[in-house]
């Protein structure tokens, strides 16, 4: 327990304040006093209480497994370092930099990661971060929607379910129309329609995934672009796997003007979904619609160089209801954790990383492949997930159920998402998926495996 | 200061001058003082036709974002070209180089209704009212 | 005069040395040092994908950890001194509930995980949300938004779908605020195409029963207060303003920010409100980190648990078998708001929390933090004028309006001059209602010690203002910078580092 107090101290104190008891300072109206004593646990003891939450994670039992899950949360390799750095008191305790003179270390740590986006989307600016990638996307739309005056976005289906539905909730409230492009049978977005979609210039945005859900590379060629951009519509990147963006070519560079994602690969654990950082970065024109905190450089009374939060007057606290967003709190420490992985990292060893998650990607689908009734579902390039197609007369289910019995988690069941896709797994291989663990996936499809889905047959 | 000769003033602390058909419109010393350092001003555009009181930009401060409510209708000729580059300039000379935009106003006959004198609009300032 | 805590808080050494950006440093290759050997990117990403060149820095592990060291010694935390700011209840943040949210089985739990191996994780969300609701007196709660703007705009959601259920989605738009309220109140409403409408706080400071009346009618949608308000005065009248808001049809919404004061005296629900938030990153210790991430429950009355957010964990079974599960299947559900399920290391870390304390102990916060307030409000008020001189809950605001009458110092100075002895300012300008506001919540975890060394220094900077007003306004002058020139930010935005051509 957290309270100093000693019972001489507090007589102390009610007499200073001229109360007899501490439940004359709490009393409220009988109207609404409790009318019962409360049904709450009994205070556990340090000891006892670490027993108990122990409990409750060794009943998690697919840590113990063989994991082949991505799908929007990927298992990366964080180096001891970032956590030892983030996790210093001073970090982890500190409030939101709104007295600069005193949080200079936080607000440059922020100038950095917000440097860190704008390098890796090629986009101007970047904002501090907002909760995760599906609100993120969500907020852009919004800031798209605001720019054009439109009322309606146009989102591909190739885009993460989680993210879509999100987009959808926001919408609603605001009473704007989400419509959606059909997947390519080589898993690209199809835009064969684009133009006849675009003709009436009712779409704020357009927004793509890429790499993908299906983790196949999704970019908008130049074409589709010009027509794009001559009906006013804005393209919105998505990202879902962030350390993408070390490995190809950078969203701006296929045309997008504002990149929304998640920035959990960076060094961010799983944590069973959260909390995570979702990213936003915006070209110049589009900087006083971006949501959210934004930590500027300028220069304090003596000329040092200072960091502060600017352009706050979009905010909630000032401008109230005619902000750009209510965002409040964002996910400072998380992007703290990502822009102390990037320092870490550094170009060279991203780029070994994203080499590795595409080498080992390459093995999972050859050695998955070569095993009789399974195929690509998609020819698309992908970077480190891949949908494969389980043999006729079986579905994903039910090899993954397979699987499961042997201790591996061999990745989503598309048909969870994507009803035509039920044959169809999404499996993820990155730089900690070792060879073996891939060898040991395909020995499990090739034997028990098609035994048992044969009985299902 | 006292407010200058010649100008109309509304509640929300813009000023306009109306000469023949073009309105000229800005906001007030007392205006741009409560705002504090200005950092930008978002205009309406060149060609807009605006409603009379109608919410048409907004003028923003390191501590606080203003609305402009339009003095007067009419369709937008000119926007200030200054002001992007250097926003200050509102702060410096509000009634004078300051200025924000001209209209060409749709009828040059009511756009004193609803705006305060010079001497009213030194009233509404010196009660502090906002 | 107490010691002075500046020589604790602010390493000398760090004060004047500028910190270069991670970017300004670094050579070519320097930092790969973590992974196997792996064929050449550019060889295997497919043609034309490629990227060009990735300007980023490479850095040795050495002059990372330095780096970041020494950013962590120039910034101000709860670890190192006090802060008295109001509406954010800046608790300590136990580190017992850090070490168990880092737990590998919390930790490398994916969220895609099966149900069946995920139980442990299932049943601490499971758990917390059943002491919640008791708590605070709703039917449900749901674990999803990431924070308390977050489940405002939530709640707005639930509020919109429950009256186009009913049918009155096309009259009930306007949200009832009162002028006390939390800046994200009306930015949520506007999210969700409602009106906001603004009233005026009485006399007392309250919400006027007799403005709801007024203002109540067919188009109300929702009304939303925290109780005690951003004042730290309670609202008596809640029970009548709750029915005036019922009788003409709306809703009633608890913003959580001040529920510290409340815990195991009384509860949101038992008021009247329909919808509520909670910041667990204020009243359940969870560390504010910079500025999130946070996590923003949202609590319901019966009516409305089937608008909550997706997923909702459900249990089945009984003591000895319970299964739990994440239900998707909830078809009058607003929808998700975020990606996957809760920032489920905060859920660890509050069900940590509320274990440690019990419901005993969770009451005993508020009441000392309740203590704590009033002891810090008859202190100050000897030397800065309180304009609700009566108890407070868990926080009470000062105005500084004298002070600048007479000297020119404003509160932003006054708070500016409290940086150099080493206390965070309290919360400032905020409720707008109080002119050179000062709000002021010490939370439970504060010794006496702390708030009477605290009260020492303010009584003597307010002196200080009186005598030589020029050295606060000069303020701070201790700290690694002095007042930043924010208006040369704001119109010269330079947001980001860029590589030299």
């Amino acid at each position: 327990m957290y309270t100093p107090h000693t019972d001489s101290e507090i007589r102390e104190m009610l007499a200073a304040v001229g109360a007899d008891s501490l439940e004359e300072l709490v009393a409220v109206p009988d109207a609404i006093a409790l009318r019962r004593p409360l049904c709450l646990p009994a205070a556990q003891p340090e000891t006892q209480l670490v027993r108990t939450m122990e409990g409750y994670a060794a009943r998690n039992g697919a840590t113990a497994y063989s994991s082949f899950l991505g799908g929007g949360a990927y298992r990366h390799y964080c180096p001891p370092v970032v956590m030892t750095l983030a996790m210093r008191g001073e970090f982890v305790t500190s409030y939101t930099p709104y007295q600069a003179e005193f949080s200079q270390g936080y607000l440059q740590a922020i100038y950095e990661w917000q440097s860190y986006i704008a390098l890796l989307t090629g986009l101007e600016v970047a904002n501090a971060s907002v909760y995760d990638g599906a609100t993120a996307l969500a907020e852009g739309a919004i800031m798209a929607l605001n720019a054009t005056g439109r009322r309606a976005v146009l989102v591909s289906r190739a885009v993460h379910p989680n993210y879509r539905e999100v987009l959808r909730t926001y919408c609603r409230g605001l009473e704007v129309e989400v419509d959606e492009l059909p997947v390519g049978s080589d898993g690209t977005t199809d835009l064969a329609s684009l133009e006849a979609r675009l003709a009436e210039g009712r779409y704020a945005a357009i927004a793509l995934q890429s790499p993908n859900v299906f983790g196949v590379l999704d970019v908008l060629a130049p074409e589709a672009r010009a027509l794009i951009e001559k009906s006013g519509t804005i393209p919105i990147a998505v990202v879902g796997e962030a350390l993408a963006l070390a490995a190809f070519a950078p969203p701006a560079s296929w045309g997008a003007q504002i990149v929304v994602g998640e920035a959990q690969s960076f060094g961010v654990p799983l944590e069973y979904g959260g909390p995570y950082a979702g990213f936003m970065a915006a070209t110049k024109e589009h900087l006083r619609r971006i949501p959210g905190r934004l930590v500027g450089k300028t220069v304090d009374l003596d000329g040092r160089t200072a960091y502060v939060l600017t352009l706050q007057a979009r905010e909630q606290h000032i401008r109230r209801e005619k902000a750009t967003s209510n965002i409040c709190t964002n996910q400072a420490h998380c992007a703290l954790v990502a822009t102390i992985y990037l320092a870490a990292l550094g170009a060279s060893g991203l780029r070994a990383c994203a080499a590795l998650n595409l080498a080992r990607t390459q093995r999972l689908i050859e050695r998955v492949t070569a095993l009789p009734g399974f195929a690509r579902a998609f020819s698309a390039p992908v970077f480190n997930e891949v949908a494969i197609r389980v043999p006729a007369g079986t579905t994903a289910s039910a090899v993954l159920g397979a699987l499961e019995a042997q201790g591996i988690l061999g990745g989503i069941d598309l048909g969870r998402w994507y009803p035509e896709l039920a044959d169809c797994i999404l499996m993820c291989a990155t730089e900690l998926t070792t060879e073996a663990e891939i060898d040991a996936l395909a020995g499990a499809l090739a034997g028990g495996v098609a035994r048992e889905t044969a009985a299902v047959r | 200061m006292a407010q200058p000769e010649g100008l109309l003033y509304s509640k929300e602390h813009e000023w306009t001058k109306v000469e023949g058909d073009t309105a000229t419109v800005g906001i007030t010393d007392y205006a741009q003082n409560s705002l504090g350092d200005i950092v930008y001003v978002e205009l309406p555009r060149v060609g807009q036709v605006l409603s009379k009181h109608a919410s048409i930009g907004v003028v923003e401060s390191v501590k606080a974002v203003s609305d402009l409510f339009t003095p007067v209708g009419g369709e937008v000729i000119e926007i200030n070209p200054s002001l992007e580059a250097d926003p200050a300039l509102v702060n410096r000379e509000p009634f004078a180089g300051g200025w924000l935009y001209k209209v060409r106003v749709a009828d040059p006959g009511s756009v004193a209704e609803g705006l305060l004198s010079p001497a009213d609009y030194d009233a509404l300032v010196a009660e502090g009212a906002h | 005069m107490s010691v002075d805590a500046t020589q604790r808080t602010l390493p000398a050494t760090m004060r004047a040395i500028p910190e270069p950006l991670i970017f300004e440093s670094g050579a070519p290759g320097r930092a790969n040092r973590y992974f196997e050997a792996a064929p050449p990117l550019d060889e295997l990403v497919p043609a034309g994908h490629g990227r060009a060149d990735l300007p980023l820095p490479d850095n040795s592990e050495l002059d990372v950890v330095r780096h970041f060291t020494r950013l962590s010694q120039r910034t101000f935390a709860i670890d190192l001194g006090f802060y008295p700011l109001g509406s954010c209840t800046m608790k300590y943040n136990p580190k017992v509930n850090d070490a168990m949210a880092g737990l590998p089985g919390f930790r490398d739990l994916h969220p895609l995980a099966p149900d069946a191996l995920a139980q442990g994780a299932l049943a601490a969300m499971y758990d917390l949300e059943r002491v919640l609701a008791e708590l605070f007196g709703m039917a449900a709660f749901s674990l999803n938004p990431s924070a308390g703007a977050h489940a405002e705009l939530t709640a707005l959601l639930i509020a919109k779908a429950y009256f186009a259920k009913k049918g009155e989605g096309a009259t009930r738009r306007t949200v009832i605020v009162p002028d006390t309220a939390h800046g994200t109140n009306p930015a949520s409403a506007a999210m969700v195409g409602f009106k906001v409408l603004s009233l005026k706080s009485n006399a007392r400071g309250r919400v006027d029963l007799a403005a709801i009346e007024a203002a109540v009618g067919d188009d109300t949608a929702v009304c939303m207060m925290t109780n005690p308000n951003t004042l730290g005065l309670f609202e008596d009248q809640i029970a009548e303003i709750a029915a005036a808001v019922h009788r003409a049809g709306g809703l009633m919404y608890y913003d959580g920010a001040n529920a510290n004061a409340l815990m195991g005296n009384a509860r949101p629900g038992d008021m009247g409100f329909d919808l509520m938030h909670l910041n667990l990153h204020k009243t359940f210790s969870i560390p504010h980190g910079g500025g999130g991430a946070g996590l923003g429950p949202i609590g319901v009355a019966a009516h409305l648990v089937d608008y909550l957010p997706t997923p909702v964990v459900s249990a089945t079974g009984d003591d000895g078998a319970t299964a739990y599960r994440l239900d998707f299947d909830r078809p009058d559900s607003v929808g998700p708001m975020r990606s996957f399920w809760s920032n489920f290391a905060h859920v660890v870390r509050a069900l940590s929390y509320v274990l440690s304390n019990g419901g005993d102990g969770l009451a005993r916060v508020s009441q000392l933090a309740v203590l704590n307030a009033n002891y810090l409000r008859v202190k100050v008020r000897e030397f800065l004028e309180t304009p609700y001189d009566e108890p407070c809950r868990h926080e009470f605001v000062a105005s500084a309006q004298d002070l600048k009458r007479e000297t020119g110092v404003r509160a932003l100075d006054l708070a500016k001059a409290l940086l150099d002895h080493g206390y965070h300012a309290p919360t400032i300008y905020f409720p707008l209602l109080v002119p050179e506001c000062l709000m002021i919540e010490p939370t439970e975890t504060e010794s006496k010690e702390t708030l009477d060394a605290f009260v020492d220094t303010f009584r003597e900077v307010v002196e200080t203002a009186k005598r030589d007003p020029q050295q606060i306004l000069d303020a701070p002058t201790a700290t690694p910078v002095r007042r930043v020139d924010e208006t040369r930010a704001a119109r010269e935005p330079d947001l980001r580092w860029r590589p030299v051509a």
